[in-house]
């Protein structure tokens, strides 16, 4: 593992990333159509549309700047291009993703409408497509490599297969110096005891307890029921899960059994560090991904039961399953089958290496499931309602 | 071929990793310690579904993964399928 290397674009900040994006930024939700219309003018573009940005406040204010400024900041994109109704808040995320070095340019609606600040974001997007074209990917070393975790409409066979499958990779990614990151806060009621003990030191314990009770109070604040059918989700009772504790027990896999988490992320958070980070995220895969690659992450790992068919337009998911008939049924959208592991024809080794190869192959440039099939979930996290 | 696994050997359901006819004779592997460990289903289980190696009561918790995964509210005897006709959350209710 040590050594192994990939083929990615080394960008300003030193950051490695595996694709070469131009985004178009919407700024807030009526900034959409602008983005959109550029996107479509400027071949090579990607419009990110999204349903926020208007009179939010507070806490949840610094999320979305977070997720806004972490998003256009991620290796992944090359350039971006930011479009906002006025020049404010415009600017304030233009500024945060120039930090990064990369080329990066913003336009306000305000003053002269939809047409003419599409015909100059035009533009600008124009001339970063072709200077992005012309970057070569370059050796780089795997250990450089952001690493996300997150399951999704899990059975019990990604307890048994898939999960523990990216906790192989996740005990050998860190082993060489990777960084990883892991989340899905509610996810890990019933298995909570078992994270707590992974962490690297009492005050990353303390801090991970503290983040799970304050979304464990939400849940309670907010339920109207014992959460039967929301989590676990219609798909996961399908797939033979029950409850909660048994749908955390089969996630919390994916942490391996080695690797200690060395601290606590907000949502959109950048890890400080190398090594396992845990991110508070909602369990919704859209959100958790979106919060994800705001956060840096370059490539995503997605253990399957039931067929979960998400994706994300900046950061490749490859999903994985262990279930032998969701890899027959829908086949088109797993990257890796780790069936053979349930009749004991494949082990959790054998299996983290398949993954291994495939995080590889991705990073250098093959096309994920998720990819292929058009898959681009961008979905940005609320905390609550707007002023 | 096995039919069932089970996380640790305190565990006291099994998972199908095929799907289960009703009056099956199973074999199963205990992924902790490799060992087998043998159960007749007397009700269909599908895969991925949960098979009880023992008889529960109102009340008893069941295990997996060594840990608690919730509380049983319709009695279970061994063979049975467990699921959410017969398991409830012991956190969420």
């Amino acid at each position: 593992m040590a050594g192994k290397k990939i083929w990615a674009y080394r960008r300003e900040n030193g950051r490695v990333g595996i694709r070469n994006y131009v985004a178009i930024l919407p700024v807030d939700d009526i900034s959409n159509a602008a983005c959109e219309a550029v996107a479509k003018h400027i071949e090579g573009t990607i419009a990110l549309p999204h349903a926020y940005g208007r009179l939010q406040f507070g806490e949840d204010l610094d999320l979305h700047f977070r997720t806004m400024i972490g998003t256009g900041s991620n290796p992944n994109v090359a350039a971006c291009v930011v479009i906002g109704i006025e020049d404010g808040w415009t600017n304030k995320i233009v500024e945060g993703i120039a930090k990064t070095g990369k080329p990066v340019a913003g336009f306000s609606i305000e003053g002269q409408g939809d047409i003419a600040t599409v015909a100059q974001a035009s533009r600008k997007a124009k001339e970063f497509v072709q200077w992005a074209t012309e970057l070569q990917r370059t050796e780089c070393d795997f250990s450089e490599l952001y690493i996300s975790v997150k399951c999704g409409e899990s059975d019990t066979t990604t307890g048994l297969s898939s999960c523990p499958t990216v906790g192989n990779v996740i005990d050998k990614h860190c082993a060489i110096g990777g960084t990883a990151s892991f989340g899905e806060t509610t996810e890990l009621t019933g298995a909570e005891h078992i994270v707590a003990s992974k962490a690297a030191n009492e005050a990353v314990r303390k801090n991970f307890m503290a983040v799970f009770e304050d979304y464990t109070k939400l849940v309670f604040d907010q339920k109207t029921n014992d959460l039967s059918e929301s989590q676990p989700t219609k798909g996961n009772i399908a797939g033979g899960l029950t409850t909660i504790e048994e749908k955390a027990l089969g996630n919390v896999e994916k942490l391996g059994k080695k690797t200690k988490f060395v601290g606590c992320l907000k949502p959109a958070e950048v890890p400080t560090e190398k090594g396992l980070w845990f991110m508070d995220t909602s369990s919704a895969a859209a959100e958790a991904v979106t919060l994800w690659a705001a956060s840096g992450a370059v490539v995503h790992l997605f253990p399957t039961g039931q067929g979960n068919v998400i994706g994300n337009p900046i950061e490749p998911v490859i999903k994985l399953s262990g279930n032998p008939k969701t890899v027959k049924t829908m086949a088109e959208h797993i990257d890796v089958d780790v069936s053979p592991i349930l009749q004991g024809e494949m082990t959790l080794d054998q299996a983290g290496d398949l993954l291994i190869d495939m995080i590889v192959r991705t990073a250098n440039g093959r096309f994920t499931a998720a990819e292929a099939l058009g898959h681009k979930e961008f979905v940005m996290t609320k905390l609550y309602r707007s002023a | 071929m096995i039919q069932f696994l089970v996380h640790d050997p305190k565990d006291d359901v099994g998972v199908a990793v095929v799907d289960i006819e009703s009056g099956t004779k199973c074999s199963g592997r205990i992924l902790a310690n490799n060992k087998t460990i043998s159960a007749e289903a007397i009700q269909a289980v599908p895969l991925g579904h949960k098979i009880a190696l023992r008889d529960f009561a109102v009340g008893d918790t069941v295990t997996k993964y060594d840990c608690p995964i919730g509380k049983v509210v319709q009695p279970i005897k061994a063979g049975q399928h467990v699921h959410v006709h017969n398991l409830k959350t012991k956190r969420w209710a």
